[in-house]
């Protein structure tokens, strides 16, 4: 018996999914998810091809961008920005009876289930389609945007907040109760100081998510930049589009890096 | 002053949580977002009629919803399926892209600074415009259709898996590194074998969370033309059947909601 067959001569890197053979199935799983996949969309490839002569001439029509109407813009933006701002405030006023309920160890059983159907069932439509219905009830304009914003960032920081009350020391909690406060007493002595921080970097976060979605609502008519943006593709009007594009960009670069600054503050 | 007249100052009859100036200073605060959220209301033009037969307009929008016409549901399977493989060939595309973008983001495996700035700027360019958006930049690019919903949803998934995967690199195990490097290995050989398997948690991980989020994208990108169940969503609405609108509605439902569930057994599964 030679030791070459203990120690081999070339190393081979260790299996992905446990065995080599599992690694194998998944690879093999990946390329028949992907054949029948490609043949199911019917993918047209001369399309695809004829699209990247038609991708350099937009480009070409894109650049330079256009900022010569940056009044227009700049309404959007600033549109975009209050729609993101008020809908944040309302979302955390809504959140907060929300998130009360929807916690395990301060609501009661039958309200609880309620509260967290609620919280899977909004969570689970995206933000444009609640948009297309608030449009029908309150009519085109940030009305229905900044309504949906709310809707949607009361769900998110209700959830959030759910989350953070039922892993809250339950020690500061039973010291209250044992005093006899009553119940809103104890939510505001014992849970809110404990909550209060990361509610706070999770409601910062929420509106720099706020400001993203606030550019894409637009699109069924909720007002903001996104309104704008939509029009100026449909116009083909693409060098505009640019420049609305890279002053997305900006904003949203700007809202996460002041969301990062503010939480790091309160670190 | 007394001894007495210290201590009461010190322990008052009447317990409160805050100091005298933490109160001030918080209600300033307070002011301070209401005044924000009243001007940004105020500033918005928002017609107030609208808000006054809004109930009316709910139930009129329910009463015509119901009951659901459940034989257009046999109409939206393919669709639907359209949908999820949207959201699983873009998130695939992501992935492929994500990790080279990574490394160029990384601030421990970038070649210098110029191009670390590059992979940052791709990063935040990728993740500033939302899935939709990026749909409306490739339905003019690639026309109406699924491709363009694919492409839309990698664009967007790039940025989301590059920067958590990019935060990893940067966290990675300098010690491994460090042995591959002392065998004599090439650069490319590092990161692949010492760095990429310490980073594949995380790039799985965050791969299958976002594959979730894009099957919820990917419901709404049919309303640019890009493919999938909300084209069909969008037709109905157009066309005032209400009554297909809700059974579309239920699908989606149950396809985002099953997704999250299978993207978290498997997380859970594998961490």
């Amino acid at each position: 018996m030679s030791t070459a067959a203990a120690y081999p001569t070339t190393w081979r890197p260790p299996a992905l999914f446990g065995s080599r053979m599992r690694q194998r199935l998944a690879l093999f799983g990946l390329a028949a998810y992907l054949a029948w996949s490609v043949s199911d969309l019917n993918v047209d490839v001369a399309r695809m091809l004829a699209g990247f002569p038609r991708a350099l001439d937009m480009l070409a029509r894109m650049i330079p961008p256009d900022f010569t109407r940056w009044e227009l813009l700049t309404t959007g933006m600033v549109e975009s920005v209050q729609m993101a701002l008020a809908a944040t405030l309302a979302g955390l006023v809504l959140s907060i009876p929300l998130g009360i309920a929807a916690a395990r160890n301060l609501a009661p059983r039958p309200v609880y289930l309620a509260a967290r159907g609620f919280i899977v069932l909004g969570r689970t439509l995206h933000e444009v389609i609640i948009a297309i219905f608030f449009v029908k009830l309150f009519g085109f304009g940030p009305a229905a945007g900044l309504l949906t914003l709310a809707f949607a960032s009361g769900i998110f920081l209700g959830k959030m907040l759910a989350e953070d009350i039922e892993n809250v020391r339950s020690g500061p909690v039973e010291a209250v109760r044992a005093t006899g406060a009553g119940f809103g007493q104890t939510v505001v002595y014992s849970i809110v100081p404990q909550v209060l921080a990361r509610t706070v970097g999770v409601v910062i976060y929420r509106l720099d998510a706020n400001v993203r979605h606030s550019t894409v609502i637009g699109i069924v008519g909720a007002g903001g930049i996104g309104q704008t943006l939509s029009a100026s593709f449909s116009r083909y009007d693409y060098d505009f589009a640019l420049a609305i594009l890279l002053s997305i960009i900006a904003l949203v670069a700007l809202g996460e890096w002041f969301s990062d600054w503010v939480r790091r503050k309160l670190r | 002053m007394t001894a007495l007249e210290t201590a009461q100052k010190r322990y008052p009859e009447v317990w409160r949580r805050r100091s005298a100036r933490a109160s001030v200073v918080g209600w300033l605060w307070a002011a301070a977002i209401a005044c924000a959220a009243a001007w940004s209301v105020s500033a918005l033009d928002i017609e107030w009629v609208f808000f006054a037969d809004a109930h009316e307009q709910a139930i009129d929008l329910a009463r015509r919803m119901w009951p659901p016409r459940w034989s257009y549901l046999p109409v939206i399977v393919k669709p639907l399926i359209e949908t999820i493989h949207i959201a699983t060939l873009g998130t695939l595309i992501g992935l492929v892209f994500s990790v080279p973008l990574a490394f160029l983001a990384a601030r421990n495996t970038t070649l210098n600074g110029f191009t670390w700035a590059i992979g940052r700027a791709l990063l935040v360019a990728s993740r500033s415009v939302n899935t939709v958006i990026w749909g409306l930049v490739f339905v003019a690019i690639f026309g109406p259709g699924p491709v363009a919903g694919i492409c839309a949803v990698a664009a967007r998934s790039v940025g989301f898996l590059a920067k958590l995967v990019a935060e990893a690199i940067e966290e990675a195990d300098r010690g491994r590194v460090e042995a591959i490097e002392a065998t004599g290995a090439a650069t490319s050989q590092v990161y692949l074998v010492g760095i990429l398997p310490q980073v594949m948690p995380v790039l799985i991980g965050t791969t299958i969370y976002r594959w979730d989020i894009n099957v919820r994208e990917s419901s709404v990108l049919g309303f640019v033309g890009a493919g999938g169940i909300g084209l069909y969503l969008y037709a109905s609405i157009n066309q005032f059947a209400w009554q297909q609108v809700l059974v579309v509605l239920a699908a989606i439902l149950v396809i985002v909601i099953a997704s999250e569930a299978v993207s978290a057994y498997i997380r859970a599964r594998i961490s």
